[in-house]
């Protein structure tokens, strides 16, 4: 075990190593992306001030992720309530099918939008970058929020009816707030993947690209690479900040329900 | 009529269905239609710029099986997707196995969470660094000869097949931990107990009982990894170079540069049938092992 556990420490650093070049880079006065170092500097993250393209592709990207969370965490309540309630018949196939984009290659998602689309006569933009993120956040959602309704005790639905109240009046004042933790933790997952997709983007964004299309288009002008890394620095910084305060959400809710199934997947 | 559809929606049956369909009736019009839609196009020709010509012929597929061009792209994904499943699950095993078997139980969560971690962030700029990181002038050549250790930058390491299984495995890393971590949670501790007290030594407890028991989870580390690779653009566009192009290059070529959708849908297609019948030949053969070993025991 102790030779394994020195390879788990190896293994941790190998996973680590490129995030935490990021920010050596981004500070770091040198306009070439080598060792070693010069000083240190804050230039780039002022240059990220003055690209005004940028700005328009941040709000775009904000816009699309809030939207496509919120779809997708809707999307998961529906299914993870069914799936943990009742059975139903297909249950399997339609599971397994809702579930397909956890495996399904982006690119496969990103063509076949783009082609009924197209063939629709519609024209890509925001809301078809939406509609592909919402797809591919649903199985994250539903992931989630399956342990959240899974580990809820029926009983306290049932206290709810005996003493009057309606299903839906039951689901807004005991079963909400139950698996709240679940549904803020799912809300934050499905922001974070929208955030930094790109492929799906890349096919559906039209005229208005978001910020890693951006950040792609970027990445071809050698000047730019500074800048680059600071922007990456402040995504990955963001994304792993919103992935503490959901893991902090799906552990309080596995708390408060007294099961811990596990981590997101 | 309506009364009984009601009826129905009562029932726990009836219930269910009614709960998930808004989500299936998504799926369905938003994955199942295009996936569809794909399938017929590929039998289309592409005239003019956005025009279809919309007699069904199969010679997109005979231009896609007979061009050496697109035959050295989907040998080459393939092959780049194999060894990446390889090695991140060689890899990832001892990793899995230590959680699962060295690790405090108050602190497994914690361990899979640093996991998961980098998986979380941009793939782009995972990618991206891997690139910086292997280039000519890169931080690995420059930091190798700051040390003194070579005099002149290794050229192997980027814009080729290489770079692309490196950064690959990199990024699946998480995908094929969690699988074969989940398998060997579900392992019933007592029977490695039985083992040994039936006089096994470690390491025959170890190929008898804990490896056939976490059959299940390499083989969905295996699919995880396998299928998504095959699809991956990214990569092979920022560190590849132009020997290191996969398929999923050419379909984004055919669909945003050349105008060919009809082209990259069969290409599309192409992709996705070969790599669903590795994955259920696969599939067969792993239950196949999984269950002699259960008639064995």
């Amino acid at each position: 075990m102790k030779s394994l556990k020195v390879y788990a420490i190896f293994y941790l650093i190998f996973l680590y190593a490129p995030i935490f070049l990021l920010p050596l880079f981004a500070f770091n006065s040198s306009t070439v992306i080598a060792f070693p170092l010069d000083s240190f500097t804050t230039e780039w993250f002022t240059t990220l001030l003055t690209l005004s393209e940028m700005h328009g592709a941040l709000l775009s990207s904000l816009k699309i992720a809030v939207t496509s969370a919120v779809l997708a965490t809707s999307l998961g309540i529906f299914a993870a309530m069914a799936v943990s309630r009742y059975s139903f018949p297909g249950q399997k196939g339609i599971m397994g099918f809702i579930m397909l984009p956890l495996v399904l290659p982006e690119i496969i998602v990103a063509v076949s939008l783009l082609i009924v689309i197209l063939r629709m006569g519609f024209s890509t933009g925001a809301w078809s970058v939406i509609v592909g993120h919402t797809l591919i956040c649903t199985p994250f959602a539903i992931a989630i929020l399956q342990s959240a309704f899974a580990s809820l005790d029926p009983s306290l639905e049932e206290a709810a009816y005996d003493l009057g109240e309606t299903p839906a009046s039951t689901f807004r004042l005991v079963t909400l707030p139950l698996v709240m933790p679940g549904i803020i933790s799912a809300l934050l997952i499905s922001f974070t993947i929208s955030m930094d997709e790109f492929i799906i983007a890349f096919f559906l964004t039209g005229a208005e690209p978001t910020l890693p299309v951006y950040l792609f288009s970027m990445m071809r002008f050698p000047k730019l690479l500074p800048a680059v890394m600071a922007l990456g620095t402040i995504l990955v910084v963001l994304s792993v900040l919103l992935i503490v305060i959901a893991e902090f959400f799906r552990r309080r809710g596995a708390k408060r329900t007294g099961n811990d199934t596990g981590g997101f997947l | 009529m309506v009364e009984k559809l009601r009826r129905f929606f009562r029932t726990e049956k009836g219930t269910g269905l009614l709960l998930v369909s808004p989500t299936a009736i998504y799926a369905l019009l938003m994955l199942a239609v295009p996936l569809a839609a794909v399938v017929l196009i590929s039998f289309w020709t592409q005239n003019g710029v956005r025009d279809f010509d919309t007699t069904m012929t199969l010679a997109n597929y005979k231009e896609a099986l007979t061009d050496p061009l697109y035959r050295q792209l989907m040998l080459r994904s393939l092959m780049v997707s194999g060894l990446v499943t390889l090695i991140t699950v060689l890899l990832a095993f001892p990793i899995a196995y230590f959680v699962s078997f060295g690790v405090k139980a108050e602190h497994k969560s914690l361990w899979i969470f640093l996991i998961t971690i980098p998986f979380w962030t941009s793939y782009l700029i995972r990618v991206f660094l891997w690139k910086v990181i292997l280039g000519y002038n890169g931080v690995l050549n420059s930091g190798l000869k700051a040390v003194g250790l070579i005099e002149e930058p290794l050229t192997f390491i980027l814009y080729n097949v290489n770079a692309v299984i490196i950064t690959l495995a990199h990024a699946y890393a998480p995908f094929a931990i969690l699988p074969i971590f989940v398998a060997l949670e579900k392992i019933d501790r007592s029977l490695l107990e039985a083992a040994r007290d039936l006089g096994e030594n470690r390491v025959m407890t170890f190929l008898r009982v804990t490896l056939p028991l976490a059959a299940p989870g390499v083989v969905a580390a295996v699919l995880i990894v396998f299928i998504p690779t095959i699809g991956d653009y990214v990569t092979p566009r920022l560190v590849g170079g132009p020997g290191g192009l996969m398929i999923a290059n050419m379909i984004q070529t055919q669909f945003l540069r050349l105008n060919n959708a009809p082209l990259g849908a069969t290409l599309a297609v192409l992709a996705m049938l070969i790599v669903a019948v590795i994955a259920i030949v696969f599939v067969i053969i792993g239950n196949r092992a999984a269950g002699q070993k259960g008639a064995r025991k």
